[in-house]
């Protein structure tokens, strides 16, 4: 009767024996009961409720996701930070601090949190508030189908944190290779935190892969052919078309594993006619995609800020957008890398070496080209600008070593090896996460009206760079001597200096990380001298900076008619006068609670499959279930904002300084106007 | 009298106000969705291929189909995707009566495909060949059985729209809807096909 209300949920599975553990549970109990007090003082429950949780405007569910991100990122971190202190302490007699289990599990959760929950949802964030605003589009072509995607990946970032407080995480690495990862040798909820964290998660940006795939091939401005589209929109298109390909796959490995640990099937158990190696052919046809579908967006972004920064048009557009589709379909060739050492045979693992080592190509042709848009420009060096320019010679580095890591024989001696953590950290943390901040930098005054900090951003950039060569380099240096991945404890005196050398690179990066907890704080607090009045602070190119900033929930009050690539700078050059136009009546869709309720019904079912909760299981499908035929049941998905409003709304804010003034005089116009103060 | 929608339209064109609710969009994104569905049950054919033969000494696909009664399964099915049609075009002429008529047949067919699924399972399971049997029995439930959780979500949408139908008759957004479920069924039943062959006709060649 027990086993049927609690499933396999107990008291004991709160690990009070983990000091480490238990404090850092009770330091974020306490930190999110401050924030949920604070948030209860000031009365704000029901404004982010109102405005930001049930809201559908891609605006603010992309700065949701970026939030998500940066809160994750700091887990993730935190899981690097007692990674490296552990293997610079454990050598020898040393022990390190860190029980064994634990270990295990802060590795697992470490990768999975940074790709998962920290590039994803950056880069989805960032896609989110820039794309419609590039293409001269007022949402996207689903805004309540956004809100749902955005709810799930939150609710599956719930799970797999709270996995710290109530039992453990997975132990069998991000990429929980079975026989660990089944039932037989992880029999604990470990694992399905894992599995439910990432399938869950997966639905949702399979959906918002479809979503903005529609986006951009049907929304955009009209006048503006594939070829005149900016080239972050260029690189996210691309990306979309590589997470609807791939991330089904995601969904099948991981169902299948879910069905050998909770029916008892033989998929990928030694016994009975499974076959483990299928479960790491589907996973790398997911996993390799995935590398691209976190990169692509960085790319975008670099392209962007050296276009804009060096007062040029980005030299080689046309090469550059059939570059990220050669990368995306070559993508899809290179899966078996990841395992050479399946024993594949030599003609399979030279077909996958070779097409690993074409992918350099036509990331090469992106080098240069970046290097030939900075080349004799007028270069402000901004903090976007120095993300750029640290990204392309450390993933020069990282790539070179990846042609190396593609050639199966060097690759059966450096598998599972540091070098390897060195070479995709090498290629992940410029190649995505560099980009990522750039981009945050570069679009930050748009969304919220001021700029950020220059002088923290930059000592956030040098902290990041020195502290990335010596947390990384050595790790290299470590796999030719043979030190593995992964390791708890070893008795191998030579390798400890390296190790000490990539922990103060750890705690270099960790003052980068302050550096940006200051930069924004400071920003905050500055905000009116960073104030920007124009919606254009760096004298951008493209669309988005048309717009005010923050812009309006509809965005465009009119649609341009576009004509050339740049289109915001065409018409700054044309210079027409826009003063006097008619405004039009624009449909809105409405907000809807039915999201964050999704979201929450998601959060129950993971939670539910974890513990073996059947009954509240099968509650949350049907409620989920419920609110699917709910919302085909509503007729007033939208709204009409009047020709008048519009009107309003655009003289205040085109006018009109910090304040929203005007809107007084239309009822109407009081929601929209806490759009210029976000920061109240 | 509402025109006829066209039922998928995949070029671009030129419009002078994308309308983000118009039911071209929803359609081509849930193309798009089906799309992303083929690669789902691709994988899933994929698995099934390489466990095909991993009996554990358990029967194989020769001792376990039973051909005939798969074969008017099959037939069920097609034959619900020709109904599909026949509603779509009463949808086309704005007749209620017929369109009801002909979803109610779809969804009975439909109803009746599942049923023998189901039963077919139970046979199986009940003779001690369920799932955990062997690898190439896991890779077969799940691949069939994926098929069949499709089609019953497919049911559940379609007495959805029949109750929607007969209570605000045929509006834009369930003429929307309506072509969206003729594609879902349409494609189903082109995975069925892929099942027939691959997993039943060719599982009982010696």
């Amino acid at each position: 009767m027990e086993e049927l209300i609690f499933g396999r949920l107990t008291l004991r599975e709160i690990p009070y024996d983990n000091p480490i553990i238990m404090a850092t549970l009770g330091g974020s109990t306490m930190l999110l009961l401050c924030i949920t007090f604070l948030i209860w003082y000031h009365g704000k429950w029901s404004y982010l409720w109102k405005e930001w949780f049930t809201s559908v405007d891609h605006k603010r569910i992309g700065i949701m996701y970026v939030v998500l991100a940066l809160v994750m990122l700091l887990r993730g971190f935190a899981d690097a930070l007692l990674m490296r202190t552990q293997q610079a302490l454990a050598e020898g007699s040393a022990q390190g601090y860190l029980p064994p289990d634990h270990y295990n599990q802060i590795f697992s959760a470490h990768g999975t949190i940074m790709i998962i929950f920290v590039a994803m949802p950056f880069f989805i964030g960032l896609m989110n508030i820039i794309v419609p605003l590039q293409i001269g589009a007022r949402d996207v072509a689903y805004p309540f189908l956004n809100s749902v995607s955005f709810w799930l990946t939150a609710s599956s970032a719930a799970l797999v944190m709270l996995s710290l407080g109530l039992g453990n995480f997975s132990h069998a690495g991000w990429s929980g290779y079975p026989p660990l990862s089944e039932k037989y040798y992880s029999p604990g909820p470990g694992v399905d935190y894992w599995i439910w964290g990432l399938q869950l998660g997966g639905v949702g940006t399979l959906m918002t892969g479809i979503n903005f795939f529609v986006t951009i091939l049907r929304l955009r401005a009209p006048g503006m052919t594939l070829m005149k589209m900016p080239i972050f929109s260029w690189t996210i298109l691309v990306t979309n078309v590589l997470i609807m390909l791939a991330f089904p796959a995601l969904t099948v490995v991981l169902a299948l594993l879910a069905l050998d640990r909770y029916t008892g099937m033989h998929f990928f158990t030694n016994h009975g006619g499974g076959n483990l190696m299928l479960f790491t052919n589907l996973f790398w046809i997911w996993g390799h995609p995935e590398v691209y579908i976190v990169i692509l967006p960085a790319f975008g972004i670099y392209s962007e800020v050296a276009a804009t920064f060096s007062r040029k048009r980005l030299f080689g557009y046309t090469s550059m957008v059939y570059a990220s589709v050669a990368i995306a379909m070559l993508s899809f060739m290179v899966w078996l890398h990841h395992f050479f050492t399946m024993g594949a045979g030599a003609n399979v693992n030279a077909f996958f070496g070779i097409a690993t080592m074409i992918i350099a190509i036509p990331t090469g042709v992106k080098v240069f080209n970046w290097l030939f848009t900075f080349y004799r420009g007028r270069i402000e060096f901004t903090t976007p600008v120095l993300w750029t320019l640290g990204f392309i010679v450390t993933f020069c580095i990282g790539g070179m070593t990846g042609v190396l890591l593609a050639v199966p024989g060097a690759d059966f001696e450096l598998h599972n090896s540091e070098f390897l953590i060195a070479h995709f950290h090498n290629m992940l943390i410029p190649g995505a996460l560099f980009g990522y901040f750039a981009g945050y930098a570069y679009w930050f005054p748009k969304v919220f009206g001021f700029k950020l900090d220059e002088t923290w951003g930059k000592r956030a950039f040098w902290l990041w760079i020195v502290g990335f060569y010596l947390a990384f380099m050595p790790l290299y240096a470590l796999g030719f001597m043979g030190m593995p991945r992964r390791l708890l404890h070893y008795d191998n005196a030579h390798w400890q200096p390296y190790l000490v050398v990539a922990l103060s690179g750890t705690l270099i990066i960790f003052g980068g990380i302050l550096c940006q907890i200051l930069q924004l704080t400071f920003s905050i607090r500055n905000r009116a001298q960073l104030r920007d009045e124009t919606g254009d602070p760096w004298d951008g190119r493209t669309l988005e900076w048309s717009v005010p900033s923050p812009p309006p929930a509809y965005n465009f009050a009119r649609i341009p008619r576009i004509h050339t690539r740049d289109a915001f700078l065409a018409m700054k050059n044309q210079a027409r006068d826009t003063e006097e136009v008619d405004y039009e009546a624009i449909l809105l869709p409405r907000s809807s609670s039915l999201g964050p309720l999704m979201g929450g019904l998601t959060f129950v079912l993971g939670f539910s499959l974890v513990w073996y909760l059947w009954w509240s299981a099968i509650l949350a499908l049907a409620g989920l279930l419920g609110c699917v035929i709910a919302r085909s049941w509503d007729e007033h998905t939208e709204e009409e904002l009047p020709a008048s409003a519009v009107r309003a709304i655009e003289t205040a804010l085109r006018h009109s300084g910090t304040s929203a003034a005007g809107t007084e005089e239309h009822p109407s116009l009081q929601k929209f106007a806490f759009e210029r103060n976000p920061l109240p | 009298m509402t025109p006829a929608q066209p039922l998928l339209d995949l070029g671009n064109p030129v419009r002078e106000h994308p309308d983000h609710d118009s039911v071209d969009l929803t359609t081509f994104g849930f193309w798009l969705y089906l799309m992303t569905d083929c690669v789902l049950f691709s994988a899933l054919f994929a698995t099934y291929a390489v466990l095909h033969k991993n009996f554990a000494g358990g029967p194989t696909g020769k001792d376990l189909f039973d051909i005939p009664y798969v074969f008017v399964e099959t037939l069920c099915l097609l034959l619900s995707s020709t109904t599909t049609g026949f509603a779509l075009l009463s949808m086309q002429r704005q007749d209620r009566t017929r369109l009801l008529y002909w979803l109610g047949l779809t969804a009975l067919l439909g109803l009746g495909f599942i049923g023998m699924e189901i039963h077919e399972f139970i046979r199986l399971v009940s003779a001690g060949n369920g799932p955990q049997r062997s690898g190439f029995l896991s890779a077969f439930f799940t691949l069939v059985g994926t098929h069949g959780l499709h089609v019953t979500i497919g049911l559940l949408w379609m007495i959805n729209l029949i109750l929607q139908i007969g209570r605000r008759g045929i509006t834009v957004p369930i003429q929307s809807r309506l072509i969206r479920l003729s594609l879902f069924w349409h494609f189903l039943d082109l995975i069925w096909i892929g099942v027939f062959t691959l997993v039943y006709l060719m599982g009982v060649r010696s």
